[in-house]
């Protein structure tokens, strides 16, 4: 290069970096559009609602009185619906997507499955509200349930998981797998003592992000019929006597949180407004906690597995 | 490690010598020569013979009739340029290639004493795995403990006897000079040893189930020089116990450690012999013209 050149160079220089803080401030501002949001939705609930986020306010029952209603039954509710939610879906949802990855044969009717899945995903809740009055409501007879609600659930949360396994298989490394065949270990014993275990931190953050989607969920389970009054708590899954489970729980009517908010917005005063924002501040900490595991998971549980 | 080393670097420029010099006798240069009237030779029984073997990756011929003895409890070399079909040999061995669709064999491979054929589709591709071990390009150690690593093997054959495999797993890190670097920490992950080591970790995974015949598909490809030294060097205390294939793009290292050499090129075995012929005699122009680097 010349020396007469180097001012050339340098004025280039200078304008190729303008270009490029003119995408990172664009790139900063659509950052923060969605942060932002964020930040001041949640505010604005704490702000509303901080006066009513008390210890009573978890041990209340809903009440005609706004200052003595509280959220018992449904963060109860919710807790259950969505252990029923996990128990469901999590097998279901591990088992469907190993087998789809490592058992079914590359066909026709396995791509459309395959597409069929993906497309579930993207299904209106409320079209799996509408299925399962159908079919876990009436057909089953399992009624207005926890039960039928946390099966709705599974549902809508089973693709999610089913994505979320079978893309946590296919990251790991094909040389892993011969190496466990070249010891001369069957397709089971690579699944159950490999592919599984290395693909597990994978599905339970997609088991996580599928379920603090399925604790906002609201429609589904109003369409099922959940109740937006209730002042008892189900049966204790767990009992000081034998057998020490019971089922009975299953079959209680419930509600739950995202329900419970939606019942108190409905109301005039100004004061169940207020009920609203505290349990709509406690759904976001309930959706952010769950994040805060999966994040974990992925940091710690996952470190230890790399190839 | 560091006497490993000096060792093996000490050697390195008499083998590669004979590489460049190439026709001059090969008795000063290999430095595997003065055992190699006792390692080759009329007596040496066959361990495996391929007999006619094409192999087609779909409608591609990428093996053309290739027809060669594995000599029992020696180390046979596949050399040749790239694409030219040994590692889809070497990986014929342990039936890697049943695990994907669309490959297909022709003819066979017989396994001696019993004369099993591996190609077989009546025998089972597991039976042939838990015969014949194989160790890949890239380390490949389980993202699990050092000592569940090697104890796997045993696991999937059933073995469930505590003090066993703790023997196994034990005999076995010896066996792959591992033993002295890892015994305080055998339930530490194996991913956190160097490159080398977990390397020399999937051989001991695979000493510690005692198997035939040992596949080694360019070992040595992903290792700096001096853990490289230290593969060979192991590869050569294994030679008397168990039969080994390798695979190596390296010629030095072919000429290093192995009593046969095979030469390939574009799917067709062009020679066959003892390692010293090869790279001293070769009978055909073509493998001279590849050992001398004047092509490839």
């Amino acid at each position: 290069m010349k020396a007469e050149d180097i001012p050339l160079i340098r004025r280039i220089i200078r304008r190729n970096k303008r270009i490029e803080l003119l995408f990172v401030v664009a790139g900063f501002v659509a950052l923060l559009m969605g942060v932002l949001t964020f930040v001041a939705l949640f505010a604005q609930m704490a702000w509303a609602g901080w006066e009513r986020i008390t210890p009573d306010f978890f041990t209340n029952f809903p009440s005609r009185r706004a200052a003595q209603a509280g959220i018992l039954s449904a963060w109860v509710g919710s807790l259950l619906v969505m252990l029923v939610t996990a128990i469901s879906a999590v097998p279901l949802g591990v088992a469907a997507g190993v087998y789809l990855e490592e058992y079914a044969p590359k066909n026709l009717l396995t791509d459309i499955i395959e597409i069929n899945v993906t497309n579930l995903a993207g299904v209106p809740s409320i079209v799996y509200g509408l299925l399962a009055l159908g079919v876990f409501v009436y057909t089953f007879g399992f009624g207005q349930s926890i039960l039928s609600a946390g099966l709705t659930l599974g549902l809508l949360i089973l693709p999610v998981v089913i994505v979320a396994t079978r893309e946590s298989i296919r990251s790991i490394p094909l040389h892993i797998r011969e190496a466990a065949y070249g010891l001369g270990a069957t397709r089971w014993q690579v699944t159950r003592d490999h592919i599984v275990p290395y693909s597990l931190p994978g599905i339970m953050t997609g088991v996580i992000i599928g379920m603090s989607r399925a604790i906002g969920e609201t429609a589904p389970i109003i369409t099922i019929g959940a109740l937006t009054f209730i002042a008892f708590l189900p049966d204790a899954p767990v009992g000081p006597e034998f057998p020490w489970v019971n089922f009975e729980w299953l079959k209680s009517g419930f509600t739950v949180m995202p329900i419970q908010m939606f019942n108190w917005t409905s109301r005039p005063e100004e004061a169940f407004q207020q009920n609203a924002a505290a349990a709509g501040f406690i759904l976001v900490l309930m959706t952010l906690a769950m994040n805060a595991v999966s994040i974990w998971i992925r940091y710690h549980v996952r470190k230890d597995i790399k190839w | 490690m560091v006497s490993v080393a000096t060792m093996q670097m000490s050697e390195q420029p008499v083998a590669g010598t004979a590489v460049q010099a190439g026709t001059a006798s090969g008795e000063a240069r290999n430095p595997n020569s003065s055992e190699t009237t006792a390692r080759t030779g009329a007596g040496v029984p066959v361990k495996a013979s391929v007999e006619n073997f094409s192999f087609y990756y779909g409608d591609f011929k990428a093996l053309k009739s290739i027809s060669m003895p594995v000599h029992e409890k020696r180390v046979t070399a596949l050399i040749g340029p790239s694409g030219c079909g040994k590692s889809t040999l070497l990986r014929t061995f342990n039936r890697m290639h049943d695990l994907y669709p669309g490959n297909r064999y022709d003819g066979t491979i017989r396994l001696h004493p019993d004369n099993t054929n591996l190609l077989d589709p009546a025998v089972d591709p597991i039976e042939v795995r838990m015969r014949i071990g194989m160790v890949f390009q890239k380390p490949n150690p389980f993202p699990k403990s050092i000592y569940e690593n090697v104890a796997y093997g045993l696991r999937i054959r059933g073995e469930r006897n505590r003090s066993v495999i703790d023997d196994r797993v034990r005999e076995a890190l010896r066996g792959a000079a591992l033993w002295s670097e890892v015994e305080h920490r055998l339930h530490d992950p194996a991913t956190a040893l160097s490159g080398g080591q977990q390397q020399r970790l999937c051989i001991a995974r695979c000493l510690a189930t005692q198997p035939e015949v040992l596949l080694f598909d360019e070992p040595t490809s992903a290792l700096d020089p001096i853990a490289t030294a230290s593969i060979e060097e192991l590869i050569h205390e294994l030679r008397d116990k168990v039969t080994i294939l390798i695979v190596t793009h390296n010629m030095q290292q072919a000429a290093r450690v192995s009593d046969y050499t095979a030469y390939m090129y574009l799917g067709e075995l062009m020679e066959f012999g003892e390692t010293n012929q090869i790279f001293v005699n070769p009978k055909r122009k073509e493998t001279e013209d590849y050992i001398t680097g004047r092509f490839g």
